[in-house]
């Protein structure tokens, strides 16, 4: 059996289901209880589970991803919710210092199995700090895998996986596609493996390298540039990075561009073209192109969508690379 | 014995919810035009924030916090300040930000998300707006402590932040530095309650949020935040004591304003999701408006022409404030680049130069298409 679902219907779809499952699931954060999360992602949840399952916390996101660290080493698997990504910072102390090293640190006496989830990214004309994209921070931590899915089936899955997963996982949705389209989305869980990249689209011109929400302008530019062959890899998850899935698709055509919204300066398009230098050198017919957000702090909501790579930039940096 | 060194728990009143002195109840020496003044921009702020939810609803503008219910806190706040005082809000003192010099106009403009309307101007005391819940607290703690360091004396720093932003550890950190470095703050509560929708028993055990003062050795005094007498009365008290601390005495002090958010939290929320109407319906009961409106008018102070004198000029005011925020040209797609240092690095400068030649390839309308 599968439902026609929104990605942010999958998300709560996925925690319902794995809750369903396992009783060791709990739900915790700011507003996620009877009001169901600011985005609904948890709607319904209280409801189904019960206040001790899903809770509602004091205002305090240090608070929330540290006391999850405590329930995670003593058994529990706690997904708490950021409300806005860029809410994150006052528990980044928690995240870097102490989720993502507690592993490390006690050598395997105590382990953080535990998911934080956040809404992310740009694009629907929210106030400020709600629309940053700093998926590079985490991808740089050690210990953390990052996770970013682009469509209402690979949400659930990669949630289960990321719920299942014996390591803490950082699970960032990208909230200007939370209900852009639907999928069918089977009810029962089902893993999505993270560190697997997937290819939306073949090609053998040029791969086009992207994940999140610039999947949707990264396959519409492969559309319309039309005499371009692009294939276009969604990576979907930051860390672990799926170096086959980019080695093998960059043999295939020799060029590549990279598209996410985050600024250019340390983002994640340095680490693909570095990989492709380490993997692929000998194969390269041209300088692989980023296509990402400006180095500015990212603007207010009436310039949003010139901060954004949209299908004409992404075109443009396309036949750039062709044209080398 | 100071005002403020009242039991935490029990609460300040000047006006009863009728708008009535409460027994014993001393009104503050203010002037009649100034009290008059008070109500006047108060009812400006109830009518801009009316307004505001509808230009949201009609796409005008994008998220708004609205302030109703709130207007007696801010506005009573605000007038116990000196021109030399300062002000730190947090996003929802569009009332206490357009007497401390922000206009109405500004407002609009930052909510419809054009970087303008966060300039603030030169000559105003006023902080920037802080959206992450409670990270204001500590930068008043340091514009106090640099005003103190400089060996200052003429000016107190007051911080405005919600029952919400008390469960943040910046909270913690900034009343603890100021009761450290003995710095002239104010740090004002807006209690309303909810925090989107955990109200405010969810967010502490203590049974009120003026007592955690006493952990950082300072005064914490409840306030009827929906009494603006009560609340300037207070508030000047600590203003003073900021500036000239009696012998033993800190120059911080926690006011917590006790109130209620009429609306929802953000244009973006249902309140009807997690609160009864009843409950809201009570709390009008106390509205800040009609009760410093009956004292006015049974005292001599205001006359039902008056009062249609102000409506009229507010009308006026906020129409006209939103006809200049639309009127306005849209920004220049460039001056997302402005000020992001003093003096751009040639990398941001090339980065600003590939954006001008993407745009002049495409032109606007066509490079936002999709």
């Amino acid at each position: 059996m599968a439902e026609s679902l929104t990605l942010v219907q999958a998300v709560r779809d996925g925690l319902a289901s794995e809750m369903r499952v396992d009783d060791d699931v709990i739900v915790l954060g700011e507003d996620v209880g009877e009001n169901g999360g600011v985005f609904r992602a948890t709607q319904g949840l209280y409801d189904e589970f019960g206040p001790d399952r899903v809770i509602d916390t004091p205002l305090a996101e240090s608070g929330i991803v540290g006391t999850s660290v405590g329930m995670a080493a003593y058994g529990l698997r706690p997904v708490p919710e950021i409300q806005f990504s860029g809410f994150m910072y006052p528990g980044f102390d928690q995240i870097v210092s102490h989720m993502a090293r507690l592993r490390t640190r006690s050598r395997s006496r105590f382990t953080c199995p535990m998911v934080l989830r956040a809404p992310y990214g740009g694009g629907i004309r929210a106030p400020e700090h709600h629309s940053e994209s700093k998926e590079a921070f985490y991808t740089h931590e050690a210990g953390l895998k990052v996770a970013i899915p682009s469509t209402p089936y690979d949400t659930k899955g990669m949630l289960v996986a990321a719920i299942r997963d014996p390591d803490p996982v950082i699970f960032l949705e990208p909230k200007k596609i939370y209900r852009s389209f639907r999928e069918d989305v089977p009810e029962d869980p089902y893993e999505v493996p993270l560190g697997e990249a997937t290819v939306r689209r073949e090609g053998s011109d040029l791969s086009l390298f992207t994940y999140g929400a610039m999947t949707q302008p990264s396959l519409a530019a492969a559309e319309n540039v039309g005499d371009v062959d692009v294939e276009v890899v969604d990576l979907r998850t930051t860390k672990p990075l799926d170096v086959d899935a980019i080695t093998e698709s960059f043999k295939k055509t020799g060029r590549a561009v990279v598209v996410h919204e985050a600024p250019k300066t340390g983002g994640m398009g340095a680490e693909i073209a570095t990989t492709i230098q380490e993997e692929a050198l000998l194969y390269q017919e041209a300088p692989v192109k980023r296509i990402t957000g400006f180095d500015v702090p990212y603007p207010l909501a009436a310039l949003e969508d010139y901060y954004l790579p949209e299908a004409a930039r992404i075109e443009d940096g396309i036949r750039e690379v062709m044209e080398f | 014995m100071s005002v403020l060194a009242r039991d935490p728990t029990d609460q300040y009143r000047i006006l009863d919810s009728d708008g009535q002195l409460v027994d014993g109840a001393t009104v503050p020496d203010l002037d009649d035009e100034t009290l008059v003044d008070m109500y006047r921009e108060m009812k400006l702020a109830r009518h801009f924030d009316e307004r505001a939810v509808s230009l949201q609803r009609q796409g005008r503008i994008g998220t708004y916090p609205p302030l109703s219910g709130q207007e007696g806190a801010q506005i009573g706040s605000v007038h116990a300040l000196e021109d030399e005082d300062w002000i730190i809000p947090s996003y929802r003192e569009h009332a206490a930000a357009a007497v401390r010099g922000l206009s109405l106009k500004k407002t609009l403009m930052y909510w419809k998300g054009y970087e303008v309307g966060n300039a603030v101007p030169e000559e105003a005391n006023l902080f920037t707006v802080a959206v992450p819940i409670g990270s204001q607290v500590p930068h008043a703690t340091g514009l106090a402590w640099a005003s103190k360091l400089k060996g200052e004396e003429d000016k107190a720093f007051l911080c405005y932040f919600g029952d919400g932003a008390t469960s943040e550890g910046d909270f913690h950190e900034g009343l603890n530095f100021a009761g450290v470095f003995d710095t002239p703050n104010v740090f004002f509560c807006n209690n309303n309650q909810w925090a989107i929708s955990v109200p405010r028993e969810r967010q502490t055990a203590s049974e009120t949020l003026a007592q955690k003062a006493t952990a950082y050795g300072f005064e914490g005094v409840q306030v009827d935040g929906m009494d603006p007498l009560a609340t300037y009365e207070i508030t000047r008290r600590a203003v003073e004591k900021a500036k000239n601390p009696g012998d033993g005495e800190l120059r911080p002090t926690l006011i917590e304003a006790v109130q209620y958010r009429f609306g929802a939290h953000t244009t973006a929320d249902d309140p009807s999701v997690y609160r009864d109407e009843a409950e809201v319906e009570k709390w009008k009961a106390r509205d800040p408006i009609p009760r410093l409106e009956t004292f006015l008018t049974e005292t001599g102070r205001l006359d039902d022409e008056q009062i249609q004198a102000i409506e009229d000029r507010n009308e006026e005011e906020v129409a006209t404030a939103i006809e200049e925020a639309e009127a306005e040209d849209d920004p220049d797609p460039s001056e997302m680049f402005d000020h992001t240092y003093e003096q751009m690095p040639p990398r941001l400068q090339a980065q600003l130069e590939e954006f001008q030649a993407l745009r002049d390839r495409h032109g606007d309308e066509e490079l936002l298409e999709d």
